[in-house]
């Protein structure tokens, strides 16, 4: 689950890692009260979206004016706001934080995350702050210096001065960035995070260390043990299919093709998506039924894939273990009939009872396609939507 | 000979009790030879009963002790599930195979750090994994035993039902399966590739290899340069990666099933296996065909 900057700055506030002043803001009026209530010359006007690459697309705008606040919360609030992580469409902003402007000497970046080879957590940090990580560990992979932490002891008084020595931060400072590096820490271990970084984490000019960024992601595995994370949900960041398929149990994330895809299991539902790649076409999405496909569920799952337009075919791949081939084809009937399903379906069935199964789809009446294998299904789900 | 369970293994059942550990555990006992294999359930509250005639402990050791099962398999809801590990784990059992799909990364990467720091020799597979099979000889876990044949194959997978069409296929070419393992999907777990994949290179009744992965981490990369240093030319292995149409920052339904800073694409790791001497097709319909062409 992600958050907004401003929510993942209260949260490590609560750890102990300095912050600007800042207020969320939903309105261009509580934007100019937010930068009074704060007082100062400067301002940071921030767009609060999901995505990274916010101030490249537009979405944060330094402001020393009150009218100038005004003005960049008008443009900012309501625009779709496009980064490379937002996808051509853009994100709309709903939410605005407003800062104190800092005085920027040096820009850092340091970022958590779990490590899968130690199984540990690792913290990575660089004197190239403000820039994407991505960049600077595919071009000068020397400026990340790397932590693994052990999780008994936590990130230790030694380790953290050393990181932050190795990141530029001057002697006066290391004490204050202990603290901040040890806050974070302290901050992804106890929330469950699965992400945490600070771009840029800032050295002011007279030798503070500020984190003027945060984004946090959380371990969704673990949200039961932190309401007050799951209370910050925005469902306005989030594709609203993949929320409503949620709801049902069904792992489901839309992509950009015209072939829709039904599979138990995750990487039998790779595997699928990508047969029909590899048979010339694109999958609309990954859709994951699950080991316990009722009926209900299937009939859910059609209703997702064909709520998208772009929907031209649908592949039913299903390898039917312990769950029966015959009541998989009884759900991928009712779910036909009803939602009066009007493009082409193929179904690839296989395990217990399929001769069943087969037989249960051939007598529905319904014109759905049989295949015998995961090529087969594909070929033929891309040759009925070519119209061949 | 298979690798890690036979049908001389001795299982206790951790979450016998529950809807799922009732329905598998069952599945398991009917399967070859479950019914003398499965010879304890764990369930504090329910000691002294029985499920299906098999005795109830209220712990791991307790089962230990009275039946010695030397492997346990864990159905626990996912907020406990990681005690479960450990409490296998420090009755010093042989092999712990965790089911339970949903466990927090930190429960893991907290029970992973205790095992290490503690020496001990406990082997974990999973979690979220659909468990292994030595066909013809005992089922440890939820796949389908109907699909699988006793033979020289080894299997091993991230993925369940991946699992299955490759077994699916192997069978249907009347290739059987010396052992089929699954590792599961999530980021911190036990058994990797590498190790499954030196297991089979070790076994002397297992003559090939499929390996199948999935995008994120590097731990099929891991596997494959291990396998080209150490012994490209002992047994054939080939190999599928999955996802190759997953975008990136997106969780593919594993929790581990993730492109993240650029790493851990299909692409990626197809290109190392086949550097390291594992051919790998992207149909995956055609995993057992290629396997037997190698043979």
């Amino acid at each position: 689950m992600k958050i907004h900057e401003y929510q993942g700055k209260e949260i490590l506030r609560k750890f102990g890692v300095a912050t600007p002043r800042g207020k969320p803001c939903f309105s261009v009026d509580e934007a100019v009260k937010a930068a009074q209530e704060l007082g100062g010359k400067v301002w940071v006007v921030k767009a609060q979206i999901h995505a990274g690459g916010r101030g490249k697309g537009g979405g944060v705008k330094v402001a020393k004016s009150l009218d100038e606040v005004k003005t960049y919360a008008s443009q900012i609030l309501g625009m779709q706001l496009k980064t490379h992580q937002t996808g051509p469409e853009g994100q709309k902003v709903r939410r605005l934080l407003i800062e104190e402007g800092a005085d920027i000497k040096k820009e850092l970046y340091v970022g958590m995350v779990v490590d899968r080879v130690t199984q540990k957590v690792c913290l990575m940090a660089s004197s190239e702050g403000g820039m994407d990580i991505e960049e600077v560990a595919a071009h000068t992979p020397e400026k990340i210096h790397k932590v693994f932490v052990e999780p008994a002891k936590g990130l230790t008084d030694a380790e953290a001065d050393d990181v932050a020595r190795k990141i530029g931060i001057p002697d006066a400072s290391v004490a204050q960035a202990r603290v901040q590096l040890q806050g974070l820490y302290k901050a992804f271990w106890e929330t469950d995070a699965s992400l945490a970084e600070i771009n840029p984490l800032i050295l002011t000019g007279d030798g503070k260390v500020i984190a003027l960024d945060a984004k946090m992601n959380f371990d969704s595995n673990a949200l039961f043990r932190h309401e007050d994370i799951v209370a910050m949900r925005d469902l306005d960041e989030e594709d609203p299919a993949e929320i409503e398929a949620s709801k049902f149990d069904l792992s489901y994330i839309s992509l950009d093709g015209n072939i829709g895809c039904l599979v138990n299991g995750a990487g039998l539902a790779m595997a699928t998506m990508d047969t029909i790649k590899l048979f010339g076409a694109e999958p609309a999405n990954f859709l994951d039924v699950g080991g316990g496909a009722t009926t209900e569920k299937v009939t859910e799952a059609f209703k997702l894939m064909l709520a998208n337009s772009k929907v031209k075919g649908i592949l039913v791949n299903i390898f039917g273990g312990i769950m029966r081939c015959d009541t998989i084809a009884n759900g991928v009937v009712s779910a036909a009939k009803e939602v009066h399903l009007s493009v082409p379906l193929v179904v690839r069935m296989r395990g217990t009872n399929e001769d069943l199964g087969k037989q249960i789809l051939k007598e529905s009446g319904l014109p759905i396609i049989s295949a015998n294998d995961m090529a087969d299904a594909a070929q033929k789900i891309v040759a009925a939507v070519a119209g061949k | 000979m298979s690798i890690l369970i036979n049908k001389d293994t001795r299982v206790v059942t951790q979450g016998i009790t529950g809807k799922t550990g009732q329905f598998h555990t069952k599945m398991s006992k009917e399967y070859a030879n479950g019914a003398n294999c499965y010879v304890a359930g764990v369930n504090p509250k329910k000691a002294g009963e029985s499920f299906e005639g098999i005795p109830i402990f209220a712990t791991v050791k307790e089962a230990k002790e009275k039946e010695g099962v030397n492997t346990s398999v864990i159905y626990v809801p996912p907020p406990f599930a990681a005690a479960a590990i450990w409490e296998a784990v420090e009755a010093d059992l042989d092999l712990v195979i965790c089911i339970t799909e949903g466990i927090p990364v930190r429960d893991m990467v907290e029970v992973k750090d205790k095992m290490r720091r503690l020496g001990k020799k406990t082997v974990l597979c999973g979690p979220n994994c659909p468990g292994i099979i030595t066909p013809e000889e005992i089922k440890i876990g939820i796949m389908p035993g109907h699909i699988h044949k006793k033979g020289r194959i080894g299997v091993v997978s991230r993925s369940g039902t991946l699992t299955y069409e490759a077994v699916g296929q192997l069978s249907d070419l009347n290739l059987g399966q010396s052992t089929a393992v699954g590792i599961g999907g999530d980021p911190v777990n036990g058994l990797k590739h590498k190790e499954v994949l030196e297991l089979f290179m070790n076994d002397p009744e297992t003559d090939a290899v499929i390996m199948i992965g999935e995008i994120g981490g590097s731990d099929e990369e891991a596997a494959a340069q291990w396998y080209a240093s150490e012994c490209r030319n002992k047994k054939p292995v080939v190999g599928f990666i999955a996802g190759v149409t997953a975008p990136a920052g997106k969780r593919m339904g594993h929790a581990g099933a993730i492109i993240s800073g650029g790493k851990g694409t299909a692409q990626e790791k197809l290109a190392t296996l086949e550097a390291c001497g594992i051919r790998t097709t992207k149909n995956p319909a055609e995993m057992g065909k290629l396997l037997k062409s190698v043979l």
